[in-house]
């Protein structure tokens, strides 16, 4: 349903955002921008990389196919299949367990009607479980999109959800 | 270099926060901001006095590994040509640690002078801070004082007239533990996959793009200006004689007030908990893991006599690590934390050396089945066993970092590891 068969080509705003982070690396190690050009590109997607888009990345970077798949398959914040609207990131490690992340899990579970790992039917949330994000004195914490969101309690998740539902619904 | 203290508080790292907003050039120069590098352009410091005061100073490297700085920088060649590099490693991701984020966020100055003097010192003319993909906010932070430096005429080519140049680059990484290991960090750089490369050589001999680099954690980076400002000794006194400094303590898990504490290393663990509270809910200490998920648990007992610095808690068999204090309070289940503890390295393998990783996910599934309660008692010995052949027999340190909890979960709490092999539920 989701393959392309057609080339992608990329927008010219997304190559531009990629040649601002080209820069930063000596000209013959275009490779360097691998990472962050999949950012970019998966941000102009809907959060998430075909295979085409890879194909697009590595032509545009001039690194070999295989580079690119390497990289998008090892590190976790680079999404293969098609995500929600909006993706939570519930850390689970330790300093989010040892403060509830199980009871933010279920709270977010029983809302959306989803387990980790899911999307919901409208396509509007992905729900995950991550490692450890860094914020352990904010515990329990969850990501949305690039937003780090502390102290997590049932109010405050209802809180933050509706104001993403209201502010795109 | 003179040893005088010139400042008001004992802070090294954190020092803006009284002010608002904490992250401007503005603020930082309040502090004495700048004045080091400035000094450095100026009188054109030989970089041999440079290292000097980095050794008096008895620096260690903040990042978990405790390497002496001083000694990390002196082994960049001096007298070789070509590009060399500084980067800093803003890849924050120890399960407790979050003490770098918060330096990007509030005075991501400190880590930019740090990384400028770095420079000067190692002749490299090029630095580049990995930040962890997921840290948007402190990433939008450190650009922000980027461009602040660039603008005051810090940063760029041919600084304030020197002939001297210096470039700072981020690199955002995206979701990968085992790219806060040094040589990881510089394959991820180069846009790979971040998997550590054997040693030696040494990045120091053959690092960034195969030239000479030195790799150094943020909170490390940001005490060096005050350093060189206020001289090796100064910062030595604020800490326990053989380590010196300060050192940001991530208080986190089940404490009244968990936060960053900046506090002089050597710090009792008893006050730095009463500085955080406490205990939350006024339940019993029992157990704390004192420096990141890596390093060996402590039971409350230990933990009550200890201090705060590298030699305290490696003499009770645990280690500083990164500054991660996790407080665990008499509630929680230490099979259940073990288990996504060992989850964690699992996860985290980047699977290039068979013990890590096929011996991690052993860890995490006999972990996860002794939770669970269809465990064996035969289990813990075979736990033990698996931890033991992964230890030390890999490229990175990310297997010995799995290995380590295993063992000093079993050592000090196998009472609840059998009671769960047992009677199939919790103790707790």
């Amino acid at each position: 349903m989701n393959s392309q068969t057609e080339d992608i080509v990329l927008s010219p705003s997304v190559r531009e955002e990629i040649d601002r982070w080209l820069v930063k690396y000596p000209p013959e190690r275009r490779q360097s921008a691998v990472m962050a050009a999949l950012r970019i590109v998966q941000e102009s997607n809907n959060g998430w990389l075909s295979q085409k888009h890879l194909e697009a990345v590595a032509a545009y970077l001039e690194v070999p196919l295989i580079a690119v798949q390497e990289v998008a398959t090892f590190y976790s914040m680079f999404e293969l299949s098609p995500v929600g609207k909006h993706k939570i990131c519930v850390c689970t490690n330790i300093s989010c367990m040892l403060r509830g992340s199980d009871d933010v899990i279920a709270h977010l579970s029983k809302r959306l009607g989803i387990k980790p790992g899911e999307t919901t039917a409208d396509g509007r949330f992905t729900l995950r479980e991550v490692e450890c994000l860094g914020a352990c004195i904010g515990a329990p914490m969850m990501q949305i999109e690039h937003k780090y969101h502390e102290k997590l309690t049932p109010e405050r998740i209802d809180h933050i959800l509706d104001s993403l539902e209201g502010r795109h619904g | 270099m003179v040893d005088t203290c010139s400042t008001e508080n004992d802070n090294v790292c954190l020092t803006t926060l009284e002010f608002d907003p904490p992250w401007t050039l503005e603020n930082y120069r309040k502090v004495g901001g700048y004045q080091a590098w400035e000094r450095v352009l100026r009188e054109r410091t030989p970089a041999s006095q440079i290292i000097a005061e980095i050794k008096k100073s008895v620096l260690r490297g903040r990042g978990g590994a405790g390497f002496p700085t001083g000694i990390k920088w002196s082994f960049m060649p001096s007298n070789v040509p070509g590009q060399k590099y500084i980067v800093c490693n803003s890849d924050e991701g120890e399960p407790g640690t979050c003490k770098d984020r918060d330096i990007l966020r509030f005075n991501p100055h400190a880590i930019i002078e740090g990384m400028a003097i770095a420079g000067y010192t190692l002749n490299a003319t090029v630095g580049y801070n990995y930040i962890r993909g997921e840290f948007w906010e402190p990433y939008e932070r450190f650009e922000y004082a980027l461009a602040e430096a660039h603008a005051a005429g810090l940063l760029g080519h041919n600084i304030k007239g020197t002939g001297i140049d210096f470039h700072i680059y981020t690199h955002l990484g995206a979701g990968a533990y085992i790219c806060g290991e040094e040589t990881a960090l510089l394959e991820s750089i180069e846009g790979k996959k971040g998997q550590p490369r054997f040693k030696p050589p040494f990045p120091a001999k053959y690092g960034l793009y195969g030239k000479p680099t030195t790799i150094n954690n943020a909170e490390t980076l940001a005490c060096i200006a005050s350093i060189v400002r206020n001289g090796g000794n100064w910062f030595n006194v604020l800490g326990e004689p053989i380590c010196g400094g300060t050192k940001i303590f991530c208080m986190s898990g089940h404490v009244a007030h968990p936060g960053n504490y900046e506090v002089s290393l050597g710090t009792p663990f008893l006050e730095l908990l009463a500085m955080a509270g406490g205990v939350w809910k006024g339940n019993r200490l029992k157990a704390v893991i004192p420096g990141g998920s890596s390093t060996p648990v402590l039971p409350a007992e230990i933990m009550k006599r200890v201090t705060m610095d590298y030699g305290g808690l490696t003499r009770v068999g645990s280690m500083m690590g990164s500054g991660a204090v996790i407080i665990i309070d008499e509630t929680a289940c230490m099979v259940r934390l073990l288990a996504r503890i060992a989850h964690f390295y699992a996860e985290e393998s980047c699977g290039q050396c068979t013990p890590c990783r096929e011996g991690t996910g052993w860890l995490a599934r006999m972990l996860h089945r002794i939770e669970h309660g269809e465990g064996r008692m035969e289990d813990l010995d075979l736990l033990a066993d698996v931890a033991n052949k992964v230890e030390g027999r890999t490229i990175c340190a990310l297997g010995d970092a799995a290995a380590m909890p295993v063992a000093s979960f079993l050592k000090h709490f196998r009472p609840e590891f059998e009671y769960h092999v047992k009677y199939k539920k919790c103790m707790v």
